[in-house]
């Protein structure tokens, strides 16, 4: 019985994206209707640029599906279907699996072999309403790439929150008021999950990290299987942030080591980028009016918590912390 | 040259699968369809259909996989009772309203709650204006029958609808009935290779589920209701089609002994069978009444069921599924709406009956029949049958 | 009294089933640039070193690659967010009013 081949194997002659050698394709195109500014329209862009072609999109009803596909305009230059909310990757499985079923039975031309399936929701339809349907897909094994784009909240319904909103951010169903000063949960772990699932290749990315981003998306749809993304996604309508400061937050976030970059290949972690003068988090937190509210202690929290979760990172890539 | 068997109907459900040549089986068990989906996986995993079976983690999951399976241009299908026709119900719509050919068996079953197994209609009826084709079949042969033909209509070009399959659970799922088997030759010659007009092309992209704004929603129901009412004469050609491939006819209306009748009992699904043993019996011993059974409940025969109906001067109609705080069964509701304000039609009387697997008996339609009269002239609308009163 | 204009795009029988989308791409015909109220970015490109950093962060592909390996900045779908002044590492580019 032939055993699929894992991660490391499928990457092992992986040839690396420069900067100097950015792929040409684009899957979309411009005349979207993303807010000015949008992190997460950038984001999707650069990770399908490098996944290139061919290509067939599936996505979640969300921001990126409402400015792709306003009646009778498309962004997409790709094939690209929409279903609901919660179930880019159970549509994801079905596309994949009657490919590989017509393609087995000589229903397709041989030249559709080797065609990406790649399903894209936001953290909504990722971590909350379709945390199901992905887990069932990744568990499957299906030979598909999922992409979250993360921008913390529900923000194409007006910016309420989802399991993936930070710490003490305002959103609209987590106001600061008298009683309560905003989420009170912790951000949910989605790349952690997808590891435990098995998947062979999970990893983090951020767009101002371009060449670490279209790296990881490559490489993402080389494994075979399923290969998990969480790419974050700055939105400075929501977070209420500069429309110029998309690129710079995503910059931060990772500075700060709120949002660390890492891939777990076949189980093994491997931290993309070791933040070496890590700065504190309250310079990635004054530039979001989402924030503003938080007092000392709390941000001190956040703080700490930033710092337990990067020390725990390096624990589970067998790193030393710095001193 | 077919093959008679004793099988059960489920088996023949997956029997007609694997004889289509499906490419996908997208599926959640649940009571009573597990044996439909158990004998596809058994046929996949011995190798007598190449399929992929996808044991999805839900029945939500289970359509959507079939719509993105039908996107792509395989040929899909799935099935289901009950609570997961309901929890699938958003994306039901959904397949309907982006046009994915698709057939789906739903083994009937009551809903909750109560929680019960047994059967009844209230689950399609939940989901009555999805806007799929809906069939209901009587016995084991037709559930052979009509499932091989639901891929000739669901993939025609003038269709593009997805097809639901009913078919009673326990009641007819789980009988085991003589069957005729066609062979793999005869129904690739009724039903050749899914050649899809629209499909996820690498070659030429199209971008499928769009945002319906205002400027356009309305114009898509209208679409959607032509192609629905437009599927009829379609459906009738695919059925007049298998009749003269495989021998056997089905009507979108059946109905037995109308001529010379006063009275027509009005069945859907397999109690059917067991109602024209008690119109027999009452024909028997002088009766004047006879049957209407409906086969194609989407999109609803009105000429052909008007024709039948305006032969009687009393309709009997039995229903197996409410609407709560309404009209009263859903069957009824609709036919009295198509008798309404025409000329010559016949009075209608209504039981709602064989809820949650309770069974019906021949006495009982007899005795339904007898006391539609005093029904009639009470004013009251319709009645629950068979259920204990204090 | 006129009948009240139907505000739809086609009528329905020219509706691709599922109202399906055929051409790919073809929001390309709307042009976002007319969102722009304030300021545009202005590259000079005696200070661009090529590095193509306006071009890859630019949430609206509106930057073109030239023949030279410098960028054309497009005035019909730049909605003026100001992210590739920002990300600009020799300054080439700053926001000027339109």
């Amino acid at each position: 019985m032939a055993t699929k081949q894992s991660a490391a194997e499928a990457l092992q002659d992986f040839e690396k994206i420069s900067p100097k050698s950015l792929p040409a394709f684009e899957a979309l195109v411009h005349g979207h209707r993303a807010c000015q500014g949008c992190g997460e329209v950038l984001a999707m862009r650069q990770a399908l640029k490098a996944i290139g072609e061919p290509l067939i999109v599936a996505s979640a009803t969300g921001c990126m599906e409402i400015i792709t596909s306003p009646y009778p305009h498309t962004a997409w230059a790709v094939p690209w279907i929409h279903v609901a909310f919660e179930n880019a990757a159970a549509v994801a499985s079905g596309i994949e699996a009657g490919r590989k079923a017509m393609l087995r039975k000589g229903k397709l031309d041989q030249k559709e072999a080797g065609t990406k399936v790649v399903a894209i929701a936001g953290d909504g339809g990722t971590a909350d309403i379709g945390i199901q349907a992905l887990s069932g897909a990744m568990e499957r094994g299906h030979n598909m790439v999922y992409i979250c784009l993360d921008n913390e909240a529900y923000m194409n319904t007006g910016i309420q929150r989802s399991s993936s909103t930070p710490f003490g951010a305002n959103t609209t169903t987590s106001p600061p008021g008298e009683v309560s000063f905003g989420q009170s949960t912790e951000k949910k772990d989605m790349a952690a999950i997808m590891a435990a699932h098995g998947v062979p290749y999970v990893a983090t990315a951020s767009p101002f990290y371009y060449v670490d981003l279209m790296n990881k998306a490559r490489k993402a749809s080389l494994v075979p299987g399923p290969a998990y993304l969480h790419i974050y996604s700055p939105c400075p309508t929501g977070w209420r942030s500069a429309p110029d400061s998309a690129v710079s937050l995503s910059k931060l976030a990772v500075e700060t080591k709120v949002f660390p970059l890492y891939e777990v290949i076949d189980g093994q972690y491997f931290i993309s980028r070791k933040v070496k003068k890590p700065k504190p988090v309250e310079e990635y937190l004054k530039l979001q009016r989402r924030f503003s509210h938080l007092n000392p202690a709390q941000i001190a929290h956040i703080q700490a918590e930033v710092d337990r979760k990067y020390e725990r990172l390096l624990y589970l890539a067998g790193e030393v912390p710095e001193e | 040259m077919a093959q008679r068997v004793g099988l059960e109907s489920s088996l023949a459900c997956s029997e007609a699968v694997r004889l289509a040549d499906a490419d996908v089986i997208a599926a959640y068990p649940i009571t009573p369809q597990t044996h439909i989906v158990e004998h596809l996986s058994e046929l996949v995993a011995d190798g007598h259909l190449d399929a992929e079976f996808v044991p999805v983690e839900s029945e939500h999951s289970a359509m959507s996989a079939c719509i993105g399976s039908a996107a792509a241009g395989a040929r899909t299908f799935t099935a289901t009772s009950s609570q997961g026709l309901a929890l699938m119900s958003e994306v039901l719509y959904i397949a309907s309203g982006m046009r994915m050919p698709m057939v789906m068996a739903v083994a009937n079953r009551a809903l909750s709650a109560p929680i019960s197994i047994w059967n009844d209609h209230s689950d399609v009826m939940s989901v009555r204006d999805c806007g799929w084709i809906q069939l209901f079949c009587e016995n084991g042969q037709e559930v052979m029958d009509l499932t091989i033909a639901a891929f000739k209509i669901t993939e025609d070009p003038r269709v593009m609808l997805p097809v639901m399959v009913n078919m009673d659970g326990f009641t007819l799922t789980h009988v085991i009935e003589p069957i005729f088997i066609p062979t793999p030759e005869e129904v690739k010659a009724y039903l050749p290779p899914f050649k899809p007009r629209f499909r996820l092309d690498p070659f030429k992209p199209m971008t499928f589920g769009a945002v319906g704004v205002p400027e356009v929603y309305t114009e898509h129901r209208l679409q959607l209701q032509d192609a629905i009412l437009a599927s009829q004469p379609v459906i009738e050609e695919h059925l007049a089609g298998f009749a003269k491939a495989f021998g056997r006819t089905y009507q979108p209306i059946e109905t037995h002994g109308l001529d010379g009748a006063e009275t027509a009992i009005v069945t859907m699904g397999s109690i059917g069978e067991t109602a024209l043993t008690a119109v027999e019996e009452m024909q028997a011993a002088g009766e004047k009444v006879g049957q209407i059974r409906i086969r194609l409940w989407r999109p609803f025969p009105f000429d052909r069921f008007l024709e039948a109906a305006s032969k009687v001067k009393t309709l009997v109609i039995i229903d197996r599924a409410l609407s709560f705080g309404g009209a009263g069964g859903p069957v009824a509701t609709e036919l009295r709406a198509i008798l309404t304000n025409k000329p010559g039609a016949p009075k209608t009387a209504s039981f709602i009956a064989g809820l949650g697997g309770r069974d019906v008996t021949r006495e009982d339609f007899k005795e339904m029949i007898r006391s539609a009269p005093e029904q009639l002239a009470s004013g009251r609308s319709f009645d629950f049958y068979g259920a204990m009163e204090g | 009294m006129a009948k009240k204009a139907i505000e739809a795009v086609c009528a329905w029988q020219e509706l691709e089933p599922g109202i399906l989308i055929l051409e790919p791409g073809c929001a390309a015909q709307f042009k976002t640039g007319d969102w722009r109220t304030g300021k545009i970015p202005v590259t000079d490109y005696e200070k661009c070193v090529k590095c193509g950093r306006c071009y890859i962060f630019c949430p609206d592909l509106s930057y073109e690659e030239r023949e030279d390996g410098t960028y054309t900045w497009l005035a019909d779908y730049c909605k003026g967010c100001g992210i590739c002044a920002v990300e600009c590492p020799s300054g080439a580019i700053t926001m000027k009013e339109e």
